[in-house]
């Protein structure tokens, strides 16, 4: 036996096992949006989820985020169940291994885009040391956004704002990154600069990415494309020419 | 650093919401500013009446037990009708068994600031053809002073009470055409003897001023007929409010008749308990309105912050951060409207003792915030704050990020 063989495989970095959903449980409007979903998405993997609106992406993206219970199913982090753990526990969970970027970018007004960027490690530690400004500068410094760091993101256009939201879900280096059509609000310019620029920190970084998007262009540059119809899961392949 | 994220954010979205947040500083400013103000009013007014009416009073009066008419019982087993009725006694002036040896007991009790034996009867006082009733208090000037601050009451010549010397009210000096230096003739219980006057007082209450002759104790002890006796014994207490407790303790102690001035002014105690009462209900209604307005506003900025809150959550913030930060808009908006409240109520104060004035052109009376008061009703308002915070928090918290992000 090889020593290859004897080295234990790591798990996964996400590991879905027939999960479903279900709305107004018991209720005469019951309804099922997700039916058995299963998949894994290892490290440094960027995958694409594609469907049509309703078919479940959105609350599929929801429930690997941690914002959302699934009814029944099996969800590990790196080989850790999440069915049953306790809320404190699943937000902390999200705080080390999950970053977020939504489509209408959801940066907090109030702060500028640095003070945006260095938001995760406030909320971790209470406070920002120089070390952490300076990780958050150098995170703006990549994405494009160094001279921009002190504006507040309504001085900023929707593809910049976009850039400083991918900046603050790196900037603590979580192993995965969920983005819920990032580039769903921005003009095609804009667009494929922001996707250019994850496929670029995937790149350096290894960081793993789940983008759900309607633009086939985009799921076409993924390593691989997943594909949800009514709350099943119909086509896990990797990426290349025709997909629609 | 403690509750950085919390105190950051509770700051970011109160200057977010500026006019919000500044109608409800100014909202809690002026309901901190009204307790304050009224507190403070209601204190002054009610030290001034209290030093005015104790001004003239001793704080606890001792005095012999009342003589009383013994009905006699009908004699066991005889066949009589008994007959209940029975008149009070009338009650003469009459001395305080061994009251030399009770002043040092009384002067060493730790409550007690002063003692003054005193002996008091009614009279006349006499000048040529005018002659008016009067109140005769025979009294040891030194030890009295201790008591009413005789001396701080003069109004002309000099308080001294040699033998054959008296004081009297300026009133009273005035109704008699008399002024200090002058003589006036003293009648008691058919005993008459005269006065030279060495200083007019005023003791604060017009009535007292046109009945007070103060003479020598021997002098009044002559005139009244009792050598060496005191027909009473004044004392000053240490804490006024301590008055009624140590009548009580004294009474049960000692087979004298003791008498607080709450009991002496039991009207006027009344009346100073009904003022508590209201202004403790004006506060309390006051921080109700100051709570549900800081509460309005932080429920309207939940709503409005659905979406900030769902951003903070799906980054990471734990429910206890997202509670933390609004129970912490609430305990801002609470301290600097305090704040705020505090110094508008010292100027409310200023603009009181400069422009409301009597007859005389003098203050009416002295109204400061004591320092003691100003912080207690600052923290009362921050703790409301506190309070008002807990329900919209409590919403804030559990809201789903989920569905919040969405919006």
């Amino acid at each position: 036996m090889s020593a290859s063989t004897m080295t234990p495989q790591p798990p996964p970095l996400l590991e879905l096992q027939a999960v479903c959903k279900r709305y107004n449980v018991g209720r005469p409007n019951e309804t099922e949006v997700l039916h058995g979903v299963s998949f894994n998405i290892a490290r440094g993997e960027l995958v694409a989820l594609i469907g049509p609106s309703g078919s479940g992406k959105s609350t599929l993206l929801n429930i690997l985020g941690l914002l959302e219970r699934m009814t029944s199913g099996s969800y590990r982090i790196n080989g850790e169940e999440m069915v049953g753990t306790d809320d404190d526990a699943l937000t902390l969970r999200r705080r080390t291994t999950l970053g977020f970027v939504f489509q209408f970018h959801h940066l907090l007004p109030a702060f500028t885009a640095l003070e945006n960027v260095t938001l995760p490690a406030l909320m971790r530690e209470g406070r920002v040391t120089a070390r952490e400004r300076e990780r958050a500068s150098a995170m703006l410094d990549a994405v494009g956004l160094g001279h921009a760091m002190h504006k507040r993101p309504g001085e900023l256009s929707g593809g910049m704002q976009q850039r400083v939201a991918i900046a603050r879900a790196m900037v603590l280096e979580p192993p995965m990154v969920l983005a819920d059509e990032p580039t769903g609000n921005l003009d095609t310019a804009s667009s494929d600069e922001v996707f250019a620029l994850m496929r670029r920190m995937h790149a350096e970084r290894s960081t793993s990415f789940l983008v759900v998007t309607h633009d086939p262009r985009l799921a076409a540059r993924c390593d691989r494309v997943l594909e949800l119809v009514d709350g099943r899961l119909v086509r896990d392949q990797a990426s290349g020419p025709g997909i629609a | 650093m403690l509750l950085g994220f919390e105190s950051l954010v509770a700051v970011r979205f109160l200057r977010e919401g500026r006019m919000q947040t500044l109608l409800i500083i100014v909202g809690v400013a002026a309901g901190v500013a009204v307790v304050a103000y009224i507190s403070a009013l209601i204190s002054g007014l009610q030290r001034n009446t209290i030093e005015k009416t104790l001004g003239a009073q001793a704080h606890v009066t001792l005095s012999p037990l009342d003589e009383r008419v013994l009905v006699a019982p009908a004699p066991p087993g005889a066949a009589v009708r008994k007959l209940e009725q029975t008149q009070a006694r009338a009650q003469r002036p009459r001395s305080i068994d061994n009251w030399q040896r009770l002043l040092p007991e009384l002067e060493a009790l730790p409550q007690v600031a002063a003692v003054s034996p005193m002996v008091s009867a009614a009279g006349l006082a006499v000048r040529g053809e005018a002659s008016r009733a009067i109140a005769l208090m025979g009294v040891e000037l030194e030890r009295y002073d201790r008591i009413v601050q005789l001396r701080s009451k003069v109004v002309a010549g000099t308080a001294r009470l040699g033998p054959g010397e008296g004081i009297v009210g300026r009133e009273l000096a005035q109704d008699l055409g008399v002024q200090v230096g002058d003589r006036i003739g003293i009648v008691t219980d058919g005993v008459e003897d005269a006065l030279r006057i060495t200083a007019l007082v005023d003791l604060g209450v017009r009535d007292l001023n046109r009945r007070t002759v103060i003479v020598p104790l021997r002098t009044a002890q002559s005139l009244v007929g009792l050598p060496g006796s005191a027909t009473g014994l004044d004392l000053a207490l240490v804490d006024i409010w301590a008055a009624q407790g140590l009548a009580d303790d004294l009474a049960a102690r000692w087979p004298y008749k003791a008498e607080s001035w709450q009991q002496a002014n039991a009207q006027l105690v009344s009346a100073l308990n009904a003022q508590s009462v209201s202004t403790s209900v004006i506060r309390g209604v006051v921080m109700v309105v100051v709570v549900l307005g800081i509460a309005s506003v932080l429920v309207v900025s939940v709503v409005q912050k659905q979406r900030e809150i769902g951003i903070l959550r799906a980054m990471g913030a734990t429910r206890g951060q997202v509670l933390r930060v609004f129970l912490l808009q609430g305990v801002i908006v609470g301290a600097v409207g305090s704040a705020l409240g505090v110094l508008l109520a010292i100027a409310l104060i200023g603009l009181f003792t400069h422009f409301v004035r009597g007859s005389d052109g003098l203050p009416l009376f002295s109204i400061t915030l004591e320092a003691g008061l100003a912080l207690r009703i600052a923290a009362l308002a921050t703790v409301c704050g506190l309070l008002a915070a807990v329900a919209p928090a409590r919403r804030a918290a559990r809201l789903d990020p989920a569905q919040a992000i969405r919006l």
